[in-house]
């Protein structure tokens, strides 16, 4: 980054004012190209997603009937209800309109509007997901903290392998493997699903938590190493700096320097990676959900998948790009607010 | 070894082999001390070889569904290690044929992956203007779509094949690649010999090609090891999801039917445990490989101060 | 050495333990700073002398020994437990360093980077900090307010002159310069070593200023010595050794930066044909031999001491014993 120019050594006061305003300017400027670009993919995806999936072969009708005896004016005059013989160009400007209304139409196989089924499946993701990044954040960022402070000792050494082993693990075989030892062997905890049958009030709150345990187990082990891997390496680049140098010749202990200097100052690009990294974690429940039987939205997508359910699944499939999107938005928003030096 | 009277007479070609065999020489030197690097190795050369070798030490008819070698969802035995799957077929030979698979959609998804993505990079760090922004544009935007999805819609219009998955990874693990390799091309570019070589007349071609492109290879090839590591776990996922062509034996195909047979309730470890551990020891291997290779390459992260 | 004496050096040895084995950074260094005074340590790239640098207050890598004696007010540096180090770091001690763009924090205001060490120290109330951070900003020839100010909002000299009030925070009685002009353009790198010249005169601190400029170090500083390859080959006061070099390394050294005017620098520009020997392979004897222009037939042989060569000056140069070393200047540019 070029500073500005070397030669000027008088206060500036005249200009001041004027770089104030400009700097607002190109705050609005710089929040307007962000909020601009991220419209531009959302829109991109929602007509990704009307295309990807008018190409899936297979007749919705015959999908959603499936099982149940139907006439053949039944059918047609289902397919005149969902649109499925009208304009290829009309139905496309029919799901734009819907989209804008966050409508995505009715679930073939729930017979229940999409959106409502989003918003009913979203806690429980987001009490998964949610749970599982702080505890995979915090597990991650200490333990790369540590490591790159003592770089090349032992238990650097063993921490870095064990995180490079679990991330190696397909979250998918991992979560058959707990539900093999610690259910259907020890029998600590539940096989599936989110609570049990009857418990209610206060008493849900344990049972939900004890319902958890094993997904959340399962998602943090194959997500943590990221987070270390990423915290570590910023460490260590950090720690080869020269300010560094000065903060220790400033007379700080180590730990102050650690906690003061080098800590801070990685920490920066950490946290933005993990908050866009947070987008996809809500997609990549996917696998952990159906193996637990999770009722939130990844469970909800493979179920959808397979009938092939089409709204829901184009629903989701927005929903979880837009979820993307947002958190790179955040991202982008929120740098230049905790870090000085790309301020715009 | 040629000797150095040798070299300085030879032509400028073979001048560059020796300087290219030396520089391999050094690099080998290196990496030999990186432990982790040489685990993953010689793990690697373990699986290839029993890839490559697994024609002869199970035999295709092992793998018969219809005639069967063993009785189905038997315990390990002394004729079967790991027991039997579904269709009595012997777990250890499912594994041993399952190398092929993974390694070959890792690879081709790697390639097609690595090559798309390098090419792109390298325009967008070269070109500016309108080229730069569309490809980046392109590329944020198969970032932000789940992957995954992307896979499942192609494989439904594909068919389920192994062809299918290689191209459903390849087509969706280029962005990465493309922003690692665009921001190298920038800081290639960004020296001062770069400008020199366009003083005197170079084409873009000759520049992307002689300056660009030898300064780029090495993050490609750390990238491509480490690539073909999560091409392999996806591939298993896409398998476990059953967007996988069912007659082959892939690892994650083979987790699935252990599901699907209830092994999991009915603790059949000898079914699910083997290979998820070949997946792990396989993707292990590569990320050890890789993260050696990077090493080597970029001396910042050997020589740290203490 | 009188009482006034701030830092004392004594045959300082510094080494590297690295894959290949053990390379020597520094070897058997001594020189001594009294209060006050300024001392220009000069050498190209690769000589020892940043090292020289971090050494004073033990800044160096785990992977460097130090023997010898570094005495800081009577106490030795190498000995001191690491509180007492600690203590006599910045308060005692501080040092600017080269580039200060990297030797800044780059997500700090740069007010909370000059209080720190006044916090850490001297136990300062903020209001109390607050107004000396004012007072060091504008005895630099910054304005107060810019204490708000990122690294990254200021330009280079400003930078520079941010890590000089720095270094005076906490009134240290030696300031370490570290090529504090390298980065920046010759305007401002007058600017700055004036300031560095008038605030330590002012405050009577001993100033320690290495560079590779050895016109910038005789500008500024009463003595200089010289180091090659880990080691001083000249010392004396600054004109006599920038004018009148003893050893030949110390002539290619004051002739490498042209007098401006002078046709005759301009006809014949110094310098030094190749490069500084490999730390960890050094030359036999006299370690500038195989460069030197004046070499003689034993020079690959004998290991020169510090020998005296007149006029409170030293030098480690087999020519110093004879009468030939009179000379030399004039020879070494005709024969370069």
């Amino acid at each position: 980054m070029a500073g500005p120019a070397d030669t000027d050594l008088v206060p500036h006061s005249p200009e001041e004012g004027v770089r104030d305003r400009s700097g607002l300017y190109s705050t609005a400027r710089y929040v307007g190209a962000r909020l601009g670009g991220s419209l531009v993919s959302l829109f991109a995806v929602i007509v990704t997603s009307f295309f990807l999936f008018r190409i899936i072969p297979g007749d919705p009708v015959d999908a959603m009937t499936h099982g149940r005896p139907v006439s053949i004016e039944q059918k047609q005059q289902l397919r005149r209800e969902f649109g499925l013989d009208d304009p290829l160009y009309q139905q496309f400007l029919d799901y734009l309109w819907g989209v804008v209304r966050l409508d995505f139409g009715q679930s073939f196989q729930f017979s229940r509007p999409v959106t409502e089924l989003i918003g009913e499946r979203l806690w429980p993701t987001l009490l998964l997901v949610g749970t599982a990044v702080a505890i995979s954040a915090l597990i991650g960022l200490t333990l790369g903290v540590n490591g790159a402070w003592r770089h090349g000792s032992t238990s650097d050494r063993v921490n870095t392998g064990l995180a490079l082993t679990l991330w190696s693990v397909p979250s998918f075989w991992l979560g058959l493997i707990l539900i093999v030892v610690f259910s259907s062997t020890l029998g600590w905890f539940p096989t599936s699903g989110m609570r049990t049958e009857g418990v209610s009030g206060w008493e849900a709150v344990p049972d939900v938590a004890h319902h958890m345990v094993l997904p959340v187990v399962t998602l943090v082990a194959v997500l943590y190493a990221q987070y270390l891997m990423i915290m570590r390496s910023s460490l260590l680049d950090e720690m080869g700096s020269d300010y560094i140098v000065t903060a220790r010749a400033k007379g700080l202990r180590d730990a102050l320097v650690r906690r003061r200097h080098a800590v801070p100052n990685a920490l920066l690009p950490t946290v933005t990676l993990i908050f866009v990294n947070l987008g996809f974690v809500v997609f990549g429940s996917v696998l952990v959900e159906t193996i637990f039987s999770w009722p939130g939205l990844g469970q909800l997508f493979y179920s959808g998948l397979n009938v092939p359910d089409l709204p829901l699944v184009q629903g989701l499939f927005v929903f979880f790009s837009a979820a993307v999107i947002l958190m790179n938005l955040l991202a982008d928003l929120l740098y230049p607010v905790i870090d000085p030096r790309v301020r715009p | 070894m040629t000797a150095p009277e040798t070299i300085s007479t030879s032509s400028p070609r073979r001048l560059t082999w020796a300087r290219r065999r030396r520089s391999a020489a050094q690099f080998w030197q290196q990496y030999r001390r990186n432990r982790g690097g040489m685990f993953g190795l010689v793990v690697l050369l373990l699986f290839v070889a029993t890839a490559l070798l697994a024609p002869w030490i199970v035999g295709q008819d092992a793998l018969s569904v219809t005639r069967p070698p063993g009785a189905p969802l038997q315990g390990p035995s002394q004729a079967f290690l790991l027991g039997t799957d579904r269709s009595g077929r012997s777990v250890l030979d499912l594994i041993i044929w399952g190398s092929r698979v993974s390694l070959t959609v890792g690879f081709w998804a790697t390639f097609i992956s690595i090559t798309f993505g390098a090419l792109l990079g390298i325009a967008a760090g070269h070109f500016h203007g309108w080229i730069s922004t569309v490809i980046m544009r392109v590329t944020d935007w198969f970032l932000v779509m789940p992957s995954l999805v992307l896979g499942v819609a192609l494989a439904a219009v594909l068919g389920r094949s192994l062809t299918t998955i290689i191209i459903a990874i390849g087509v969706t693990a280029w962005p990465t690649t493309a922003r690692l390799v665009r921001a190298q091309t920038l800081a290639v570019e960004a020296r001062p010999y770069i400008e020199r070589a366009h003083a005197l007349g170079g084409g873009h071609w000759h520049v992307m090609s002689r300056h660009v492109l030898p300064n780029v290879m090495p993050i490609v090839l750390a990238q491509t090891t480490l690539m073909v590591g999560t091409a392999i776990l996806t591939e298993s996922t896409f398998a476990f999801l059953g967007l996988g062509d069912p007659t082959t034996a892939s690892w994650g195909g083979t987790i699935q039917a252990a599901r699907d047979v209830g092994a999991v309730s009915a603790r059949m470890w000898w079914y699910i445990l083997p290979p998820g551990i070949a997946i792990v020891l396989v993707v292990l291997a590569f990320t050890l490989c890789g993260r050696a290779i990077e090493g080597v390459l970029n001396p910042k992260l050997r020589e740290r101060r203490s | 050495m009188t009482d006034s004496t701030v830092l004392e050096v004594d045959d300082l040895s510094v080494t590297y333990r690295s894959g290949s084995g053990e390379v020597p950074a520094v070897r058997g260094v001594s020189f001594g700073i009294a209060a006050g005074e300024k001392l220009g340590l000069a050498g190209e790239s690769g000589c020892g002398k940043s090292t020289m640098a971090l050494a004073m207050l033990r800044l160096l890598p785990k992977s460097a020994r130090m023997t010898g004696r570094i005495l800081f007010d009577g106490d030795d540096v190498l000995d001191m437990t690491w509180g007492r180090l600690r203590a006599v770091r910045w308060a005692g001690a501080s040092i600017v360093f080269q580039g200060a763009m990297h030797s800044l924090n780059a997500v700090q205001r740069i007010g909370t980077q000059i209080a720190e060490p006044m916090y850490l120290h001297e136990k300062v109330t903020e209001s109390e900090a607050q107004r000396r951070v004012g007072e060091l900003l504008e005895q630099v020839g910054l304005p107060t307010r810019r204490a708000d100010a990122f690294p990254h909002e200021l330009s280079g000299g400003q930078r520079q002159r941010v890590m000089i009030a720095m270094a005076l925070a906490c009134n240290p009685s030696l300031i370490i310069a570290d090529e504090p002009t390298t980065a920046l353009d010759v305007m401002i790198q007058a600017q700055i070593l004036t300031l560095i010249e008038s605030l330590v005169s002012e405050h009577g601190i001993a100033l320690l200023m290495i560079s590779h400029d050895l016109s910038v170090l005789a500008d500024t500083c009463d003595r200089l010595a010289i180091m090659y390859a880990g080691r001083i080959v000249e010392e004396g006061p600054s004109q006599r050794v920038f004018t009148s070099p003893n050893h030949p390394y110390s002539a290619a050294l004051s002739t490498a930066f042209p007098t401006i005017g002078d046709p005759a620098s301009r006809r014949n520009p110094g310098g030094l044909a190749g490069d500084p020997p490999d730390p960890a392979d050094l030359p036999t004897g006299c370690a500038f031999h195989p460069r030197c222009p004046s070499r003689l037939e034993h020079c690959s042989s004998v290991v020169p001491e510090l020998w005296p060569a007149g006029d409170d000056t030293r030098a480690a140069c087999v020519l110093t014993l004879s009468d030939q070393g009179r000379s030399l200047a004039s020879t070494t540019k005709e024969t370069v």
